[in-house]
Parts: structure tokens; C-alpha cells; sequence
């Protein structure tokens, strides 16, 4: 008898594996299509996008002299406006010296110790998510871009923890992203999990919170232990998920309930 | 329930109410984390438009009926009222019925405004009515109220 | 940072009605809320907002814990002159707030 139950068990988990598979091309969709129409709203308009918020916060920080290098981003940089656009957009970036990809925070600290000489940010520290925030709204509307082949074993690395059951709950990313998007999970659609609105301002923190602070908030709710912020495996799977939504627009800073 | 029965009910929600009332000339940051009730709601209308009759109609409620987030509400409210000197919109107030306390938001308009309408996004805890009430410049009083659903999102913070 | 998204228009022909939106950066926490050792967080919001045009007072709010975070208000006003319309938020712990928009009505 446990010899059958064994056999059914499988089956049924056969079964349900057998709907895994990456979501087609042609088929990815962007959360922000299943928000009610007043979400929408509050995204698309810059004065009612409370995201924006912090890009006027990132603003000021981008003028502001730091560091014992006594350095603004402006020194190098100049004008973000003209600078970093495009940048978001293909973030994380190989970082040839460290032989592995950064993502955009962990190359704001990098210029922050190494440039302006000044302590690195704390994780999801308001100042940091301000200047990501301003950054990132560069390149709202541009494509992502995901080919430089030399992220490609680390796509893999983040492919493999995408579909990788994890938790309490015994579940992948996967399972929930590419196999039932679109489906309801507790009254809320459940989204195909683009990073194209990071940071973003989500409803539920009410106030804005990055990628990883989602992410974080994913394995929570599978009852795995979160990754650390900022750690190889997250810089991993954001890698992945960006490869995974290439030429999809950007849409920072957006709004999400 | 026969009509001594019904009769006895309604003194004691009043005695309630009024005990409220009462209460009520504290700090209001006290409030316990509770739900309000539907008496506590009526306390704080009551103390709005006194014992003056709350008439259904002019007023605008616009809150989506099924809402994704309870902690970020769009809402909006337009009262039909020319906006003149002699005819206007004084105030507009927001009031939830199962919130920890029931008002929401007051605001005080005048001729200037040209046209008594509001928008704000709220905090709703629960599934509730949200009642607008407007308060026009011959002393009477018109609401509107909407029933909202809230739903809870998935994959939160902290465990529940 | 006390930072504000305020939309009102630049020009506006006399006695039309403008819409004016404010969006302020506050965390408006309730005092409803406890941390996970029971400990109850205090309150700390908006609790009144107050615009006037050209000094003369044209609007005027009062906010309660439940106006979400980063306060949302929007509201109208007959564009009766050029000059200046002053927007102010005042709170608790003794917070003040204050932005300036410019007009020029024809």
C-alpha cells in the first residue's frame, strides 16, 4: 500500500513539474498590467509617484561634496541626467577587477569607499536607496540589456537558485513565477517577477525598499532563511532576472502594492 | 425582538455613545489598537454634525471597491455645489468605520475653492464603510459611503 | 529630508479653477503599531495642513493616523491673481513644513 502511495506521490509531483518551463518570450508581461487602474496611476505620474521622493532626495545627495576625498558625484559624473541613463538598465555589470558581477547599490559603495573615501552605505540605508533610486530613473523606458557573455555563468548560478526548491515550503521561485503567473495566491495575482520597477515603492512597506528587500520578503514567505543583503547569491539571481526580462522596459521607480 | 425590546437597544447604544462622547475629550492618541465600532463611528459624526439630520446625496465617494493594499487607498471626494458665497461646500469629512479610530481626514473649504473636491490615499484596516460627510454653508449635511473590500498580499515581511 | 512633489500649474487664465496636488515625504506612523517585544511605537504624523494664497488662507486640513504614508492632498482654488501660494504642513514632535509655488494668472 505505501509502495502505491509512493508511486501516486510521484506521479503527482511529476505532474506538477511538468508544467515548468521559462515563460515564452513574447509572453512576459510587467506586474504593473495587473495593478488596478489607481495604482497605476499613482506610478506613471511624477507627482503622484511617492518613488520620486527619493529621487529628489538622490538628487541632493549626487551634489553633495563626501568623504575625505571631499567629492561630490558630479565630480565625475556630472549631470545625472546625461551620465546614467542607460546605466540601470544593464546592472548587475561585470566588474572586470573583482571577476564578478555588481549590482547597482553595490557599485554606488564601491564609489563611495574607493572614490569619494568615505564609509560604504548601509544596507537599504534611506541615502542608498536614494542615489539607486536616482540612477535608476535614468533609464526608465529603456530596454534591459542582458549580453555580456561574461555574466553568463552567473545567470546560470542565479537560474539554478530560480528553480531550486527552498524552505519549509519546499517551493522554487519558478513554480510560482514561470508555472502559475497570473493565477491567485491569497486574493493577489501572482506576477511573472520582473525587476523592471526596482527600487520601488511598495504599498505594503509604504515607503520604498529595493530588490532585495523583496526578494528577502519572496523566502520569507516560503519560509526559507533570506539571503544576507548583499550577498552572491542575491547579486546572482538579479543577474538571472534581469537576463530573464532583457528588452523589457524599465520602469523606476514604480509602485506595487 | 418586539418593540420594548428594540427600544431598550437603542437607549443603550445612545448611553454608550454618550459615555464615548464623554471619553472622547482626551487625547485621541490614546485610542486602543482595537477596531472602531459602528457606534464609535456615529460618535465621531455626531460630533460633527451634532444632532442635525445626515442626508444621503450631493456627496462623491470615490474609493475603489476592491482594493489591493489596505495601507495605501486612493480616495477622492466631490460634492455638487456651485461654490458661491451663499452656496458652498464648508467642509468635507472622511470617517472609517472599523479603523483603530474612525476619523480620517477633515478639511475646511470656502468660495475660493471653485470646486469642493478632494483627493488623498488612506489606510484601511479591514474590510469596512468609509463615509464622506460634506458640511454646506446652510448648516446641513450630506454624505455618501462606500463599502471597501481589502485584500492581503502575499509574501509579506514578517510572518503572520 | 523634508521633501515635496507639489503639482500646480505655472499660468492659469483669472478665475479658473486649479487643481493642486501635494505629495510630502513623512512616515505618518500611526501609534497603533507595536514592535515584535510588545513595546508600543508612538505616534507621528501630519496632523494639519494649511495653504494659502497670496497670505490669504484658501485651504486647510487636519490629518489623522490614517492618511497613509507620504500624504497624499489634493485640492482646488480659483486662480484669482499672480503671487505666490504657500503650502504648510505642521505635525507632531513640533514638524513644519513649508513650500512655495509661484502663479502667474492672466
Amino acid at each position: 500500500m505505501s509502495r502505491l502511495a509512493a508511486l501516486i506521490a510521484a506521479v503527482v509531483v511529476a505532474a506538477a513539474l511538468a508544467g515548468s518551463g521559462e515563460i515564452p518570450f513574447s509572453e512576459r508581461r510587467s506586474s504593473y498590467e495587473h495593478m488596478s487602474p489607481e495604482t497605476k496611476a499613482m506610478q506613471d505620474g511624477d507627482t503622484d509617484n511617492p518613488g520620486m521622493l527619493w529621487v529628489l532626495d538622490g538628487e541632493v545627495l549626487w551634489r553633495t561634496k563626501a568623504g575625505k576625498a571631499e567629492r561630490a558625484c558630479t565630480g565625475c559624473h556630472g549631470d545625472a541626467e546625461k551620465s546614467m541613463k542607460g546605466v540601470a538598465a544593464r546592472y548587475p555589470a561585470f566588474d572586470a577587477k573583482r571577476a564578478t558581477p555588481v549590482d547597482l547599490s553595490g557599485r554606488v559603495n564601491i564609489c563611495r569607499v574607493e572614490q569619494q573615501r568615505a564609509p560604504a552605505f548601509a544596507p537599504e540605508s534611506k541615502d542608498l536607496l536614494a542615489l539607486a533610486t536616482l540612477i535608476a530613473r535614468q533609464s526608465r523606458g529603456l530596454p534591459i540589456e542582458s549580453d555580456d557573455e561574461r555574466l553568463k555563468p552567473f545567470i546560470e548560478a542565479g537560474r539554478t537558485i530560480f528553480n531550486r526548491r527552498q524552505g519549509q515550503l519546499d517551493l522554487a521561485c519558478a513554480q510560482c513565477h514561470d508555472d502559475n503567473w497570473g493565477q491567485k495566491l491569497a486574493g493577489i495575482t501572482l506576477p511573472q517577477g520582473h525587476p523592471t520597477g526596482y527600487p520601488l515603492y511598495r504599498l505594503e512597506w509604504q515607503t520604498l525598499g529595493s530588490l532585495q528587500r523583496r526578494l528577502r520578503n519572496c523566502m520569507i514567505g516560503m519560509r526559507a532563511e533570506p539571503h544576507a543583503y548583499g550577498s552572491p547569491e542575491f547579486v546572482a539571481l538579479e543577474t538571472f532576472l534581469m537576463w530573464r526580462a532583457r528588452g523589457m522596459a524599465m520602469e523606476s521607480p514604480a509602485v506595487r502594492p | 425582538m418586539s418593540e420594548q425590546d428594540k427600544k431598550a437597544t437603542r437607549r443603550d447604544v445612545l448611553k454608550i455613545a454618550g459615555a464615548l462622547a464623554a471619553g472622547c475629550a482626551a487625547p485621541w492618541f490614546t485610542a486602543s489598537p482595537a477596531a472602531a465600532t459602528p457606534a464609535e463611528m456615529q460618535t465621531a459624526v455626531a460630533r460633527v454634525i451634532g444632532d442635525a439630520r445626515l442626508n444621503v446625496g450631493k456627496v462623491k465617494l470615490d474609493i475603489p471597491p476592491l482594493v489591493e493594499n489596505g495601507n495605501t487607498v486612493p480616495c477622492a471626494v466631490t460634492v455638487d455645489s456651485p461654490m458661491t458665497a451663499t452656496d458652498h461646500v464648508k467642509a468635507i469629512h472622511v470617517f472609517a468605520e472599523k479603523n483603530p479610530q474612525a476619523n480620517v481626514i477633515s478639511v475646511q473649504l470656502g468660495p475660493r475653492a471653485g470646486r469642493a473636491s478632494i483627493a488623498t490615499r488612506i489606510r484601511l484596516r479591514d474590510t469596512q464603510n468609509v463615509l464622506a460627510v460634506a458640511e454646506m454653508s446652510d448648516g446641513s449635511f450630506w454624505s455618501d459611503r462606500v463599502n471597501v473590500l481589502i485584500t492581503l498580499g502575499a509574501c509579506l515581511e514578517d510572518l503572520i | 529630508m523634508a521633501r515635496a512633489l507639489i503639482n500646480a500649474p505655472a499660468k492659469a487664465r483669472r478665475g479658473a479653477v486649479i487643481e493642486i496636488k501635494t505629495l510630502l515625504s513623512h512616515v505618518m506612523e500611526t501609534g497603533f503599531r507595536f514592535t515584535s517585544t510588545g513595546e508600543s511605537v508612538p505616534r507621528d504624523i501630519i496632523t494639519a495642513f494649511a495653504a494659502t494664497y497670496n497670505g490669504e488662507e484658501i485651504f486647510r486640513a487636519q490629518l489623522f493616523p490614517a492618511v497613509a504614508a507620504n500624504p497624499f492632498i489634493t485640492f482646488h482654488t480659483v486662480a484669482t491673481e499672480s503671487g505666490m501660494i504657500e503650502l504648510k504642513w505642521t505635525g507632531d514632535n513640533g514638524y513644519s513644513a513649508t513650500e512655495q509655488v509661484r502663479i502667474t494668472v492672466e
